[in-house]
């Protein structure tokens, strides 16, 4: 069966204009495949590029070498060479992500939040619900929560109509045991459902319940002297 | 699906100032393009020769197949009130100040070959609540509103007509934070909701990220980085789009 994802020779740098043009790689070579129903969790010490990789497969960052496929609409598009459109295209209807961190909009209620994603306002009310976010806080602005309630607001969003293809970024870096149960199932209820998933899961328990692969992204000094 | 309005190769130059210095633009239907840059940047000039108000030296503007400044002053003054809406920073450049609310609003219908005098007032008031204005205002005149009133009112007479693309000039400029929020939201909500196509010139990064879809960065007349609005600011390339995104305060 043909990948949902092929990632070919990613490469990333930044050149900090404003600190002397200084350049750091963090990136290089990076390739992996991702199958439909499979989750891989990306793996390696904190700064060796695990939230970079994942911004590039979102489109969030841009990629400096290789490919990025992504199979939209039944054909291979190349998000590392695709414009601003197709980027937008690609995310609306193939490429989900839900970070740890919820950008709140003023004034717009959780629970439309979630609706925003196309679903109708029982079900958004149900997904919420089942990520025990108590009704009381459905109609307001997300602004106020705590850390675990924007998070909870945020893969409700991210649940409502899963993409094929999602990207967790620490799904639940902020959330009690029994919400990291609630996600775990969501995981595996989309995976069943032939989503591909890659994650980053800062949570030991997590990661082994939900990941079928690891991926090993290791600092560029490491893989240098490999 | 094709661009709704193209731009190429823009040139125009205030003596020896390059107020535009080869820009290239284009806007796709439902499309919100932010253009962002300093004052002097070419953005303001950028938005007059895009809606046609001013002259380019060189290149051309084409909406839906015209020649933007091949017009005549008829055609263009048809095109802005029924396909445009033009936002003006100050309100008080876009509205009559000496015409109710209502006529404001019900004025740009009028223009735009609405007739019925009920149809009209209807259109007035649902156009007030949709803007958050209390339709029991209508006959007010704008005079008697606040800033923020007084730019959901602009905004309430340039979208009645339902237009296809609308120009936007820095219109949370000069409002009190609180306000500019409120009105943003409520952009956000109505560009949404109307499927509109919108250019829409800020220096508040905050309110790109929010609003637009795309966004262009303009220093010295020149277009320096443009693309997904998300990644110009989490990624910017430019030095100056660096700058501009690391001088903003986190609040």
């Amino acid at each position: 069966m043909s990948a949902l994802l092929a990632v070919e020779g990613l490469g990333k740098d930044f050149t900090l204009h404003l600190q002397g043009g200084v350049t750091l790689a963090v990136l290089r070579g990076v390739s992996f495949t991702l199958h439909a129903g499979e989750c891989v969790a990306l793996t390696g010490p904190s700064g060796a590029g695990k939230s970079t990789l994942m911004r590039c497969l979102q489109g969030n960052y841009g990629a400096d070498a290789g490919r990025i496929l992504v199979r939209h609409r039944g054909a291979m598009v190349d998000l590392a060479a695709a414009d601003a459109r197709a980027v937008r295209e690609v995310r609306a209807e193939t490429l989900g992500y839900v970070s740890q961190f919820l950008r709140a909009i003023p004034r717009v209620p959780a629970i439309e939040l979630v609706m925003a994603e196309g679903v109708g306002r029982e079900e958004a009310r149900g997904l919420l619900l089942r990520l025990n976010l108590p009704e009381r806080l459905h109609g307001l602005p997300p602004a106020t929560f705590s850390g675990g309630e924007q998070q909870r607001v945020n893969l409700a969003r991210g649940f409502a109509r899963p993409r094929p293809l999602m990207l967790l970024d620490e799904p639940t870096a902020s959330l009690d045991a029994a919400n990291r149960a609630v996600v775990v199932q969501l995981i595996h209820e989309a995976k069943a459902r032939g989503c591909g998933i890659i994650g980053i899961f800062h949570d030991a328990g997590v990661r082994d319940a939900v990941a079928d692969r690891l991926f090993p992204v290791l600092p560029l000094e490491a893989t240098e002297a490999a | 699906m094709s661009a709704l309005l193209e731009a190429d190769a823009l040139h125009l130059r205030f003596g020896a100032v390059r107020a535009l210095d080869d820009v290239a633009v284009s806007i796709w239907p439902g499309e919100v393009v932010a253009i962002v840059g300093e004052s002097g940047s070419g953005k303001s000039t950028l938005l007059r020769v895009l809606s046609g108000q001013v002259a380019p030296d060189a290149g051309g503007v084409r909406y839906a197949g015209a020649e933007v400044h091949a017009l005549g002053e008829a055609q263009r003054r048809r095109l802005m009130c029924t396909d445009w809406g033009y936002v003006h920073q100050n309100a008080r450049d876009g509205l009559r100040m000496g015409v109710s609310a209502g006529g404001n609003i019900g004025e740009r219908l009028m223009a735009a070959g609405t007739r019925h005098y009920g149809a009209i007032r209807d259109a007035a008031a649902e156009w007030m609540v949709k803007v958050e204005l209390d339709p029991a205002r209508m006959d007010d005149r704008p005079g008697m509103f606040s800033g923020g009133m007084q730019q959901r009112l602009q905004i309430a007479r340039c979208l009645v007509t339902q237009p296809k693309l609308v120009f936007m000039d820095e219109p949370t400029g000069g409002l009190d934070v609180s306000v500019q929020a409120r009105l943003l939201d409520l952009l956000r909500r109505l560009v949404g909701e109307l499927g509109l196509a919108a250019f829409f010139l800020t220096h508040d990064i905050a309110a790109a990220r929010l609003l637009a879809h795309r966004i262009l960065v303009m220093r010295h007349g020149r277009v320096v980085e443009e693309g997904l609005a998300d990644r110009v600011l989490d990624d910017p390339r430019h030095p100056y789009t660096q700058l501009l995104v690391s001088s903003v305060l986190a609040a």
